[in-house]
């Protein structure tokens, strides 16, 4: 019986030939991951727990990214201590302001993350790797704690729920389309404790930023990890950034599902997600003239640059809505410059649109860009819970970039041909 | 472990965010997070909430961040035990990390209600809603996960590992 790429991954990791889903194993880690909110925590168990080294000061990776530039004393208190730990323990990757990123941008960016990865993350849109090929799943302090100290993490070998996506997909749908139509099919626990692996003629078809959209979703359908086997696309995005040699392994045969979805992507329009579940996903066309208050464009899970011209596409010689405030975050300084170099900043500005440093902000109702009662967004984020961003009766609405940008142009809910 | 309280009922989904809100995550003190814990879903929970009282949930309890502040705050405000469904992955190797004692039953968080008297035994997996005098049986942990919170946590098993990789190779 044959396996999954994911149980390839974490047999390879616990030292065995063979794993099957269910079972318990103890995985050495590639990497472990933490920011500005959750760091603090994992320092404090580490500490207490007697820990004075860290595994390996070249894997331990902290990236502050939430509140950063620190919106206030006490966020700036805690990245103090962050900064403080990873000075005292000689962390090769600590990302603070100026020549930081969205930790789930910076990381496959800077070559960090390479296919074959066992990535833990004290956060849970550390799933965005398994784009790349590598097993990573979001995690709490404590785990984080843990596998700092010892570089190594239990976990159960979790099944995977294969989607084929086949066909051709229509104008200005993208990987987010994909991901909220099918986390719309299988609801925000369509696939607790599963692995979500993406496939078929559709995913091959997908740049590198397109998948680390759809593998950054994950978390929503209450998955473990999301993952696309590695191809040559991978292989090209690699080259040059890799800072270890990428294990290219795929998915046998006559591996086992937990189930297989088939899915043609020709069937799917631009998406919106309605609040107050990323589940709630629905035709834009659909939620055309809903006003909307701001738009963000931005985040781990739209922050590249390819998500960037997308906006910029439907942005270009057009104003944002003066009902509107736009607000746009490129996901890390790399994509930023590049913006630049393309002239999509200047597209931004001319239309109207706030275009800030590398943040998480707004999403998590952080600072940058929170919402009053009664507001509406269109974000480009992940997550659309009560009060996500701000008060508890504002509204988020998620979508892709070029329905975010289309929105933000009209003022309602709008689609890219309609601007 | 045995607990014994009264029921806060939720339904389903309830995500992190409504547990506690980021707008507090600029702090990891317990008490401080607890004053906030289910503002957004339940703005009065916190001035009723008891020290010993149950939390029951529908599907997916602790959905969303992986933000371990949530699991924390519930346990700082007093909360014994939450008895949910299902929960979301994250939260549930938290909850057990930290130890907030954690138990799938479906039947009996479906059908408690606020205010119900639930008594708990973890060891078992047994539920009984005194108020409603019926009889659960929930999900045991996983032996894996027995030996975690018998050890007192994660940390305290990290802890024995790093002492005993200081006493020498075994």
């Amino acid at each position: 019986m044959g396996m999954t790429i994911t149980e390839k991954i974490l047999a390879r990791a616990c030292g065995r030939d063979q794993v099957r889903a269910g079972e318990f194993i103890n995985a050495r880690l590639a990497l472990a991951l933490a920011n500005d909110i959750t760091a603090p925590l994992a320092i404090k168990e580490f500490e207490a727990a007697g820990a004075t080294k860290v595994w390996d000061p070249e894997r331990v990776v902290l990236v502050l990214d939430h509140f950063v530039p620190n919106k206030d004393i006490k966020s700036a208190e805690q990245a103090k201590l962050v900064r403080d730990f990873a000075r005292r323990q000689g962390l090769a990757n600590f990302y603070d302001v100026g020549r930081m990123g969205i930790e789930h941008v910076i990381l496959p960016e800077k070559g960090l993350v390479v296919p074959g990865d066992v990535v833990i993350g004290a956060d849970s849109h550390t799933c965005t790797y398994g784009a790349l090929g590598a097993f990573a799943t979001g995690v709490g302090s404590t785990d984080l704690a843990a596998g700092m100290a010892t570089g190594e993490m239990w976990l159960r070998v979790p099944e995977t729920i294969r989607f084929n996506l086949e066909g051709t997909p229509g104008r200005y749908v993208s990987g987010k389309d994909y991901i909220l139509y099918i986390i719309g099919m299988i609801g925000v626990d369509g696939a607790l404790y599963a692995a979500m692996e993406f496939a078929g003629a559709a995913v091959a078809k997908l740049s590198m930023d397109g998948r680390f959209t759809m593998c950054n979703m994950a978390i929503e359908a209450g998955a473990k990890s999301g993952i696309v086997a590695p191809d040559a696309v991978t292989e090209e995005y690699c080259r040059g950034r890799a800072r270890r040699k990428p294990e290219i392994l795929a998915g046998d045969a006559d591996a086992v599902y937990a189930r297989v979805i088939e899915i043609d992507v020709a069937a799917i329009e631009p998406q919106v997600a309605r609040p107050h579940l990323p589940s709630n996903a629905a035709p834009a066309s659909t939620l055309a003239g809903v006003s909307i208050d701001q738009v963000v464009i931005g985040s781990c899970t739209n922050g590249r640059i390819e998500d960037l011209r997308m906006a910029a596409e439907v942005m270009k010689g057009r104003r944002v809505s003066p009902r509107v405030r736009a607000i746009v975050i490129p996901g890390s300084q790399e994509v930023y410059r590049q913006a630049m170099h393309e002239g999509l900043i200047d597209i931004f500005i001319d239309a109207g649109a706030a275009v800030s440093t590398p943040t998480c902000g707004p999403c998590l109702g952080g600072h940058m860009g929170i919402l009053a009662a009664g507001e509406r967004a269109v974000s480009t984020t992940n997550r659309n819970f009560v009060g996500r961003m701000g008060h508890v009766d504002s509204e988020v609405y998620l979508a892709g970039p070029y329905v975010a940008a289309a929105t933000a142009v009209t003022g309602t809910v709008a689609m890219p041909d309609n601007v | 472990m045995m607990f014994e309280g009264t029921v806060f009922k939720f339904g389903r989904d309830v995500d992190t965010d409504v547990i506690i809100p980021a707008r507090y995550l600029n702090t990891t003190e317990p008490n401080e997070l607890a004053a906030h814990v289910m503002e957004d879903i339940d703005p009065g929970f916190v001035s009723r909430v008891k020290a010993g009282d149950i939390i029951a949930a529908e599907e997916n309890f602790g959905s969303g961040s992986s933000r371990e502040q949530a699991p924390v705050a519930i346990k700082a405000a007093g909360i014994a035990c939450v008895v949910a469904v299902s929960f979301a992955r994250i939260f549930y190797r938290n909850a057990i990390n930290i130890g907030l004692p954690i138990l799938v039953c479906p039947e009996a968080a479906r059908e408690a209600e606020s205010g119900d008297l639930l008594r708990v035994d973890l060891d078992r997996g047994k539920v009984i809603n005194l108020t409603k005098q019926k009889e659960y049986q929930g999900d045991r942990f996983p032996g894996f996960m027995q030996e975690i919170v018998a050890a007192g946590g994660l940390m305290a098993m990290v802890k024995e590992k790093l002492a005993g990789d200081k006493s020498g190779p075994s």
